[in-house]
């Protein structure tokens, strides 16, 4: 049975702004974990997150936050760090005031305050920086110095929107694995990203959005199978393709099967892809070859995103 | 009621941060240049007066009284005032709207009303200190020029009396009025037009019906004044007093009047959606 204290819910949500759609009749059950939120721009990722947060209200349906509203603000945001793409912040702060100001908002004493603050800032790199004004700082320090305000009370959710965005490398990374160091310690980390090969390495689980309805949800290998119109990809990589090619024909599931250029590899397309892992354990099994590795190769955030969704990835 | 406690601790701290965030920006913007502008004006004009008459050659403390009287009565009260927390208390969310940061407020584990409170209480203190200052320096030199026989009226007559009235008047402006601009800032995008309508109500509401009138600021602290305007002309317009009432009654009737501005503009905090794009 579900437990709502741990989920994020939306019970049939729909958010219009006047006769624009946000998102429409959107239910969806958001257990702990990295989640991404994927879609075109427009498709309603922000929406969702600003739902979740009380920035905006439903227009219809109800949601909860581990069994809390934002209509409960003193305990809702406790637990609740949001960094917006609201790429502003008020005139003439520093990045350090930017942190504190947030924490004593908590009622947190000066001590604690100043404690978290410098904590935070240094998880985000900010340190030499801290008390230079934001209006000062590149994209990427705007970018941290908001993470920092999301982290520095040590909420139980993190609502990302857009993260990495105006992040090097260096700070991509790092960024990613304090994601990954939350998560691991059971909460939530709700992401919404364009960077879909970042989205893959890191998501636990995706909802894929286009034109504000919710198309898929899942554990990416789960939202893989579900799609049944594309058929499946699987890498197979053995000593004697050629036969392995010859075999799969015999059965009615496979769709293309293509050799690889040095001849090791063979790039299957199957639309029963319980049945062609059968067959392939029945032919290594007779001894006829020898199997090196075995992949799904469009087990992806960008397959599955270019067969539900229909563009480019990246190019979102 | 022992674990209510540490709840009303903490939004009392949670206000204090508020409060203490938002006054710092204050004294210190575009906004509150020309606030300092309408408060320091009379200053400067009461100043030369007081240079050009040393030791009231030419003039007399009654007609200063009067003078001053006028000032705070018809200019503070009626132009400086209204006009500095029109342009202070309206931009007090919508500044913020502007700037896109109120989500940093919204996103903080407080109550909207201690957001709306705490923003109150920064910009009324703020407005209340600048004009306080202006009306106390306008008072030291209308009656400083006067010498010995100023120092007498101030000290062994009603001049301190006077000042304290000013005073208690210039607060209560500052609360009043920020109260309702502030309520006004969270219904209308541009609050500068029922502004103005407001502020041609205020200007009416001595010759309109007593009921009306009660829904005033200028109704309550006309009844505080402790000098009595004669105006003549258009000028009794703003100073008739129509139907008087005890300051027992003015200054309950003011913070019932503040308290409903305040409730609605809570009610509508807690409704409000951040939509930068529209604004």
């Amino acid at each position: 049975m579900a437990d709502t204290n741990r989920e994020i819910v939306f019970n049939n949500v729909s958010k219009f702004y006047g006769e624009v759609l946000g998102v429409n009749r959107v239910s969806l059950t958001i257990p702990p974990g990295i989640t991404s939120l994927v879609g075109p721009n427009g498709s309603g990722k922000t929406t969702l997150m600003n739902l979740m947060t009380g920035l905006i209200r439903p227009t219809e349906g109800t949601l909860s936050v581990c069994g809390l509203g934002p209509d409960q603000p003193e305990e809702f945001f406790a637990m609740v760090g949001y960094c917006s793409q609201f790429d502003s912040f008020p005139r003439g702060i520093t990045g350090f005031d930017l942190v504190y100001n947030g924490l004593m908002l908590h009622g947190y004493e000066y001590e604690k305050a100043y404690r978290l603050a410098m904590e935070a800032i240094d998880r985000a790199g900010l340190v030499q920086a801290a008390h230079r004004k934001v209006a000062g700082y590149s994209k990427g320090m705007r970018q941290r110095i908001r993470l920092a305000s999301a982290i520095a009370h040590h909420p139980t959710i993190l609502v990302l929107d857009e993260p990495l965005n105006g992040l090097d490398p260096m700070a991509r990374a790092e960024t990613i694995a304090l994601f990954q160091s939350i998560a691991q310690e059971g909460l939530h980390v709700i992401v919404s990203s364009h960077i879909l090969h970042e989205v893959d390495q890191i998501s636990d689980q995706v909802i894929l959005l286009s034109s504000g309805y919710v198309v898929a949800e899942g554990p990416i290998h789960d939202v893989r199978t579900d799609v049944t119109d594309h058929p499946m990809q699987i890498m197979v990589r053995c000593s004697d393709p050629a036969l392995l090619a010859s075999k799969i024909f015999a059965m009615n599931h496979a769709v293309e099967a293509k050799l690889h250029t040095d001849g090791k590899g063979l790039l299957v397309r199957t639309r029963d892809v319980n049945n062609f892992y059968l067959l392939l354990n029945q032919i290594v099994e007779s001894g006829a070859l020898e199997l090196e590795a075995v992949a799904p190769a469009d087990d992806d955030v960008n397959s599955v995103y270019q067969y539900l969704i229909g563009s480019e990835g990246n190019s979102i | 009621m022992s674990t209510l406690q540490p709840d009303w601790r903490k939004r009392f701290s949670q206000l204090r941060a508020v409060v203490t965030i938002e006054m710092r920006r204050y004294f210190f913007t575009r906004q509150a240049l020309a606030i300092y502008l309408l408060a320091l004006a009379p200053v400067v004009i009461i100043g030369l007066h007081a240079i050009t008459s040393p030791l009231g050659r030419h003039c007399n403390i009654a007609e200063d009284t009067e003078i001053l009287a006028g000032i705070i009565q018809l200019f503070y009260v009626h132009l400086g005032i209204f006009f500095g927390c029109l342009i202070l208390f309206t931009w007090l969310f919508r500044g913020e709207i502007v700037q896109r940061s109120l989500h940093y407020y919204l996103l903080a584990p407080l109550r909207r009303e201690i957001i709306v409170l705490g923003k109150f209480i920064a910009g009324a203190v703020t407005t209340s200190i600048i004009f306080c200052v202006a009306v106390s320096l306008s008072f030291i030199f209308m009656y400083g020029h006067f010498g010995p026989k100023g120092q007498q009226f101030v000290f062994d007559g009603p001049g301190l009396h006077h000042l304290g009235a000013y005073l208690v008047i210039t607060v209560l402006a500052c609360f009043g009025y920020g109260a309702i601009f502030l309520a006004l800032s969270l219904i209308f995008r541009n609050p500068v037009i029922p502004g103005a309508f407001f502020f041609g109500w205020e200007t009416i509401s001595s010759v309109l019906p007593a009921t009306l009138q009660k829904f005033s600021i200028t109704f309550y602290l006309k009844n505080l004044a402790p000098v009595e305007l004669s105006g003549k002309g258009l000028l009794s317009v703003f100073t008739v007093v129509a139907q008087p009432v005890s300051e027992f009654i003015a200054i309950p009737g003011f913070f019932l009047f503040i308290g409903l501005a305040l409730y609605f503009a809570c009610w509508r905090m807690r409704t409000i959606e951040i939509s930068y794009a529209k604004d």
